[in-house]
């Protein structure tokens, strides 16, 4: 899937002005964003940097050390500076042996941190930067490895890769459960987080039997499902890729994790945290920057969380919400490093089934998405609004859905259960839903060849008007006052319909302003590409 | 088979087969009054279908281990129209049979809920009309519980289960105050945002610490409210009782499992009610 340039040759014949245009809002809108997401850091960012230097683990209360140290190096200097100065300052002076140590220590209140200056400043720079590097390169290597593991075990053998979810709370009854999913035909293992690990301003600590609805995002979990699936993956002659989610008040450094233990996917979406968790948005936007340029270093493929527009708002007025999102996503993406082939936009198959050319309208958004973004591997989620508890119908509706799928060459494709909103999902369950993906790829697949809409037909039409409203929506946010419009239409509640002032919002006690002679090793590290 | 059927039933006279309708005269059929058996295609034929796993790889033996499962669950004679193994060592069965069981509607007992359930539309309509203006709700988790998982689920737009939270009800405006929010607080920003409702969330509580936090925070609104004004009181959390309402000095006990829908449509029940039912208002 690599970059090429090339003439534009979409199936629905778009305007090139017209999606020049809509990128060329997009960045405007975005820019500013970035602007501030440079201006500031945050305590998720810096507790990330230091655990690329290695510092892991937690207190006997379960509290991360880094949390501790960060807490600690805030109260005595601030956060303004970075804390990798008056870290490796403190190192330097002989108050830790390591930042282990030195995390113990200061909890106990035998430290006091202070901004080191002149040849002091510099023999800690040195160090952090030594330190710091050791783990960008551990992501670097983690990389490679996977790619030296497809070249020798073989990849999935056919697109769209099929998404299957675990989610048992306990990480020792989620392996075998991935393992049978892989036997069973995914390409792709998704290990829901518990509810609510999302507002939680720490990682848990190593593997965890515990979790409501989900498994909790920890390093040894990760580490833990990927050896696990690294069997798998041997055994079927395919790498299976594990996928999690930085997303939350500790994106930075979940993000970090999954580079360090050789994740494939995140999901990552540039403003769901703020919309449907109510974190602020500073601190969303500063995260998520940190957090997409560890992903484009880890060769991490990032999934963006579109759908979730449409769980809130009717699929069918909202679509061009989805569309905005997914250039405003790219635009976020891009600025930090990811490159096509890193981005899984969403999109889902919402529209309710009893309106009339229901199925139509939803070909007509997924093609749009595959033609404005044709080099990306777009994500495409099933039904959930409109799955009844009719099992029998909902069957239906997600064989529809992969058709859906399998005519506009869908990258990622998660596998829709009859049994949504039922049960979670029964083996049988799954063997079913996956027997519908297989006829429809193995009867309808190839489809995409003769398949091109009539010019001036509903779909080409429909898609137009979509473009047509995103394109209206981008500038009237554009339009907005102040220095960062987005900001300002986000507090208007122009997404999803929630309205989020930019100084609301949880996690914003952990953001602060940059001073002139902050410094973070990390950041030069990843913004040198 | 000694499990087969329900001795119970087997005094209840059977029904006669009845004829099927002829597609020129439909009548409506009259009320249900006597035992039934479910309907496949004719009258009182009793055929039901069912499918399930069993964990052992497919065979002859596991389709007759199917058989004897639909024997055992009452289907008698059971066909076994679909069998498919999944993996190694389970599989995929799907059985078509008469069961001879009768029932009997007049005798059904229902436990209704003391609200209605009403979807985000019919709740914001319900607010829209009867209120006319938005409803306000404030929550938080008070006491050292940093547990926002409950109130979170219940107010954040993302919501749980598969329903949205509050914060998607157009005609509700939700205060979502945190954790570890102190009593004295709640009961200011209530006043200040002219909460109608107060929902209070606690999780992980230790040595009956949520009912001493619950008792506080009650009588800290009684003390600061007269009584007519005081808004609607509800905590949530999976050690509460249900029953414990009055004695908690609170309107409302939500335990594990309940929905944002649910806890939407009380709200509505309780502050925007039918007009027939407006003293729901004053009942307690």
């Amino acid at each position: 899937m690599a970059a090429t340039t090339r003439r534009r040759t979409g199936k629905l014949d778009l305007d090139p002005a017209t999606v020049r245009k809509a990128r060329s809002l997009a960045r405007t809108v975005g820019r500013p964003i970035v602007r501030i997401a440079r201006q500031h850091t945050t305590v998720s960012v810096e507790r990330a940097t230091l655990r690329l230097a290695g510092l892991a683990g937690a207190d006997a209360e379960g509290t991360p050390w880094v949390n501790r140290l960060v807490d600690v190096v805030r109260a005595d200097v601030g956060l303004e500076h970075g804390v990798a100065l008056p870290v490796w300052d403190a190192v330097r002076r002989g108050e830790g042996a390591d930042l282990r140590e030195l995390a113990e220590k200061a909890s106990a209140g035998s430290v006091r941190f202070r901004i080191p200056e002149g040849p002091d400043a510099k023999r800690a720079r040195t160090a952090a930067t030594r330190a710091v590097g050791a783990g960008i390169r551990r992501i670097d290597g983690r990389r490679r490895e996977r790619e030296r593991l497809i070249r020798r075990i073989g990849d999935a053998p056919a697109t769209p890769w099929v998404y299957l979810i675990v989610a048992t709370g306990d990480i020792y009854e989620d392996i075998p459960q991935a393992q049978a999913a892989a036997r069973e035909g995914a390409d792709i293992i998704a290990v829901i987080r518990s509810t609510g690990q999302s507002l939680l301003d720490f990682v848990p600590e190593g593997a965890t039997r515990e979790g409501f609805a989900g498994t909790y995002a920890t390093q040894e979990n990760f580490r833990l499902m990927r050896a696990a699936l690294d069997d798998t993956s041997r055994e079927l002659g395919r790498y299976v890729r594990l996928t999690n989610y930085a997303s939350g008040l500790c994106m930075p450094e979940i993000a970090t994790l999954a580079g360090l233990e050789r994740l494939d996917m995140m999901l990552n979406d540039s403003m769901y945290g703020i919309l449907f968790r109510d974190i602020n948005p500073t601190r969303t936007f500063v995260d998520q920057r940190f957090s997409r340029q560890v992903h484009a270093r880890a060769g991490i493929i990032i999934n963006t969380g579109e759908d979730n527009y449409l769980t809130t708002a009717d699929a069918v007025e909202a679509a061009h919400t989805v569309t905005t999102s997914q250039l405003l996503n790219e635009y976020f993406a891009k600025e930090a490093g990811l490159e096509d082939w890193q981005l899984g936009l969403g999109h889902a198959f919402e529209i309710d089934p009893d309106i009339p050319d229901s199925f139509r309208l939803e070909l007509a958004h997924a093609m749009l998405a595959r033609d404005l973004f044709p080099d990306a591997p777009l994500k495409w989620m099933p039904p959930t609004r409109h799955m009844t508890g009719d099992v029998f119908r909902g069957y239906l509706l997600d064989g529809f859905f992969n058709l859906v799928g399998a005519l506009t060459g869908q990258g990622i494709l998660l596998v829709g259960m009859m049994t949504e909103a039922v049960v979670t999902p029964w083996l049988s369950d799954r063997d079913l839903a996956l027997q519908n993906v297989r006829y429809v790829m193995n009867a309808a697949g190839n489809l995409r060849e003769d398949f091109r809409p009539e010019p001036e037909g509903f779909i080409a039409e429909r898609a137009r008007q979509v473009l047509a409203e995103t394109i209206d929506l981008l500038e009237q946010i554009a339009a907005e006052p102040g220095r960062a419009p987005l900001l300002e239409a986000i507090a208007d509640g122009t997404f999803g319909l929630m309205k989020r002032p930019a100084d609301g919002g949880k996690g914003l006690e952990g953001v602060a302003k940059k001073a002139r002679d902050y410094w973070n090793p990390a950041n030069e590290m990843l913004e040198a590409r | 088979m000694s499990e087969k059927g329900n001795g119970g039933f087997e005094t209840v006279a059977e029904r006669p087969p009845q004829p099927p309708d002829s597609g020129a005269e439909r009548r409506p059929r009259p009320p249900v009054k006597g035992p039934i058996r479910p309907y496949g295609d004719t009258t009182g034929d009793g055929m039901v279908q069912l499918s399930f796993t069993l964990p052992m790889p497919h065979s002859k033996i596991a389709e007759g281990a199917a058989v004897q499962l639909a024997n055992k669950m009452g289907m008698d004679p059971a066909l076994v129209v679909h069998a498919k193994q999944m993996g190694e060592g389970y599989t995929f069965f799907v059985v078509y049979g008469r069961v001879h069981h009768l029932v009997d509607p007049s005798k059904v007992e229902v436990v209704e809920r003391d609200f209605p359930l009403l979807t985000p539309q019919e709740a914001n309509a319900a607010i829209k009309r009867r209120l006319r203006r938005r409803l306000v709700v404030v929550g938080g988790c008070i006491g050292t519980d940093a547990h926002t998982v409950g109130i979170d689920a219940i107010l954040n737009i993302k919501g749980f289960a598969g329903e949205k939270g509050l914060e998607y009800y157009r005609e509700l405006k939700v205060v979502n105050l945190g954790a570890q929010v102190s009593v004295p607080h709640l009961v200011e920003r209530a006043r200040e945002e002219k909460a109608d409702a107060v929902l209070v969330s606690q999780v992980v509580t230790q040595r009956d610490a949520h009912l001493l936090n619950t008792r506080e925070m009650s009588a800290a609104f009684r003390e600061s409210y007269p009584p007519d004004r005081r808004p609607l009181l509800i905590v949530g959390g999976p050690r509460f009782d249900e029953t414990m309402a009055r004695d908690l000095g609170v309107d409302r006990v939500f335990t594990r499992g309940t929905t944002p829908g649910e806890v939407a449509s009380y709200l509505v029940h309780r502050l925007a009610p039918p007009p027939a039912d407006q003293s729901a208002r004053k009942a307690s």
